[in-house]
């Protein structure tokens, strides 16, 4: 009856969001298409501008005041950046929820986080006061929050840093949304917190069968939860497929590059490889790929014209004009 | 450089206290002893609000040494009146973590670097100022046609490179970073990292380089220091650590660091701490660890462990190493 896990619960297509901005249009993301089924795991790599976390404000209807969205995002079939407002509050939340980087700067410094808890259920699942208390400390227990019953009467700042994440992650969690959208929820945090908050959201994916879009750019991070990696550069997708495929069998320059320049503890080598230049200013972009100056392969042919997204091998995409192995004629 | 029982304290009084109250200790660095050799390179590693910082502020004199002392070349840095200290900064300087902020905005890239010089060496004219600058621009990569524009124009790549010029361009003997890359994207991370142990092997500086990060320090150190609520847990070199860490803290610490590679990642063991750091004001008697740690004893309570020598180039602080093996 339930057809639901054979299609995808999330298709993007061509998502584009430009930003007005006195100096002309910014565009932080374009064409970018993904696709995610339930239960299935995304993550969303990539260096700072180069449209991460602007994707996931656009998915949640959180775009600043200039920014201008094209294209579709079907979330159920239903293309979700057409909605209104008010149409848009039934599904977040309830269908599509998120963790945001800052736990600090997330929450109410002015409410008790049991009441900013127990709001969520209040107004999304029309619960009585006593009813959402009590779900809400569950949720606390869930996220493996010590004394969660006291910690309900608790304000903001007297969290820890980790801890306040697991507030936002069982904020997120409360109304059991189908869809995830993690932006950077270990960055601020010291290692063995990540640690523990990866470890959580491993646990709710396994229990909850939840549908994340883990963005970050910490690829350790990503190698550890996520199914299928995105690799965004200003903006554009550069590669596109199964974890296994994007780690083992990098294609992309840019791709393979950003591997081999992260210090990696598990192995030995003297100097690290570098990707030289600076990513490039979105409001000068480059004709043709705009990865071009800082590629070592790049020819002639990349300024010309921006590659197109196409699947070389099953389940993986690459936006280079360097075929796997060589150069396209 | 010689560091003897540094301890770092902060009076905390409340707004709201009397006047005859006594405020509590906040305990930053409390009572760390490590060598640092002519031409090497030692990392700090520990989570926030370890001491790490403080200390390498404390090196320096930044902050007010509550007791110890710091000997630089057979000389007590902490003996010295302000004026003789400041003589010495020639020898000692820092990069610091956010490289914007720790540029003048109102000031352009060249008067930025030449700044150190035309305080510690006024005598030099004006063109054999402007040669040095050009010539440490070029050693850091900065291409010298920026010369005369602000820092605001620039990337935090760049920024942090100028931070580096502006360090090196007095021909320092010890530099301390105090997280140089931390705020940098990965691809420019290893841009800044290898610059710094190049400029290292030709002007054989020794190097503090503080980070959060096990993976960078594990790249750019030779000596590695961890540690935990003020205390160092563990020093040894770096193949010692990174291969056979001793201390419980250390082995939770590595086995949380992400590594790209899903089937390692996937595979591995991770050690969770559990709880969260206490608070540096009121610190847990006996071994400031042991509320975290999965082997603690009513022992630990006792009696504060302190650095053991386990071999010529390993020192923990742990009472239980033996039993934990």
């Amino acid at each position: 009856m339930n057809l639901s896990n054979t299609k995808n619960l999330v298709e993007v297509n061509n998502l584009r969001v430009k930003f007005r901005t006195p100096d002309g249009f910014v565009t932080a993301v374009n064409d970018l298409n993904f696709t995610l089924a339930q239960g299935e795991t995304l993550g969303i790599v990539g260096e700072s501008g180069s449209g991460k976390s602007q994707t996931a404000f656009a998915l949640m209807g959180l775009l600043a005041g200039n920014g201008v969205i094209e294209g579709e995002a079907r979330f159920n079939e239903q293309n979700i950046l057409t909605l209104n407002e008010k149409a848009m509050n039934r599904i977040r939340s309830k269908e599509i929820a998120m963790i945001f980087q800052d736990p600090m700067t997330s929450l109410n410094p002015y409410m008790k986080v049991g009441k900013q808890l127990m709001e969520v259920l209040m107004l999304h699942k029309g619960m009585s006061k006593a009813e959402a208390f009590e779900a809400s400390v569950k949720m606390l227990d869930a996220v493996k929050m010590p004394e969660a019953r006291k910690r309900m009467n608790m304000y903001p700042h007297e969290f820890s840093g980790g801890m306040r994440q697991r507030v936002m992650i069982a904020m997120a969690l409360l109304c059991q949304p189908k869809l995830l959208i993690a932006d950077e929820p270990t960055t601020a945090l010291d290692v063995t917190v990540q640690a523990q908050i990866l470890t959580l959201l491993n646990e709710l994916k396994n229990d909850f069968n939840t549908s994340i879009i883990m963005i970050t750019h910490d690829l350790g991070v990503v190698a550890g939860l996520c199914d299928k990696v995105l690799v965004m550069y200003a903006g554009q997708t550069m590669e596109y497929g199964t974890a296994e495929d994007v780690f083992y069998r990098p294609t992309h320059p840019y791709t393979q590059g950003l591997l081999k320049a992260i210090p990696r503890l598990d192995a030995e080598d003297e100097k690290l490889s570098t990707i030289p230049g600076n990513p490039p200013n979105l409001l000068h972009m480059p004709s043709g790929c705009p990865f071009q100056a800082r590629c070592e392969f790049a020819k002639e042919r990349c300024g010309d014209s921006m590659p197109a997204l196409k699947e070389f091998a099953p389940g993986q995409l690459r936006a280079c004009h360097k075929s796997v192995d060589g150069w396209v004629a | 450089m010689e560091v003897n029982n540094l301890k770092v304290h902060f009076n905390i009084k409340s707004d709201n206290a009397w006047p005859w109250e006594k405020g509590q200790a906040l305990k930053a660095v409390d009572g760390v002893n490590l060598t640092i050799y002519a031409g090497e390179t030692l990392g700090v590693v520990g989570e926030s609000g370890c001491g790490k910082s403080t200390l390498a502020r404390a090196l320096l004199r930044l902050v007010p040494i509550t007791e110890g002392n710091v000997v630089w070349l057979g000389q007590d840095l902490t003996d010295l009146d302000k004026r003789q200290m400041r003589s010495k900064r020639q020898e000692l300087q820092m990069i610091f973590q956010d490289p914007l902020a720790s540029l003048d905005p109102r000031m352009t890239v060249g008067d930025i670097i030449a700044e150190p010089l035309r305080t510690f060496r006024p005598e030099l004219s004006k063109d054999a100022v402007k040669a040095e600058v050009r010539a440490i621009m070029d050693r850091v990569g900065l291409l010298p046609n920026v010369i005369n524009r602000y820092p605001h124009e620039f990337s935090g790549g760049q920024c942090q490179r100028i931070g580096i010029a502006r360090a090196l361009i007095l021909k320092p003997k010890l530099v301390v970073c105090d997280e140089p890359v931390s705020a940098l994207d990965v691809s420019i991370q290893a841009q800044v990292v290898n610059l710094l142990k190049e400029l290292q092997a030709e002007m054989g500086l020794s190097l503090v380089f503080i980070a959060h990060d096990l993976s960078v320090v594990k790249h750019i150190s030779d000596r590695v220091l961890v540690m935990y609520l003020g205390n160092a847990v563990e020093l040894a070199s770096k193949r010692a650590l990174y291969e056979n860490p001793q201390h419980p803290y250390t082995k939770a610490l590595l086995s949380a660091v992400p590594v790209p590679d899903p089937r390692v990642e996937r595979g591995k063991k991770i050690q969770l701490l559990t709880g969260d750091l206490p608070s540096p004001i009121s610190p847990p008697t006996g071994c400031v660890f042991r509320t975290r740690c999965p082997h603690a004893n009513e022992g630990c309570a006792q009696q504060k462990p302190i650095l053991q020598v386990l071999s010529k180039e390993h020192q923990a602080a742990c009472s239980r190493l033996a039993e934990i093996g």
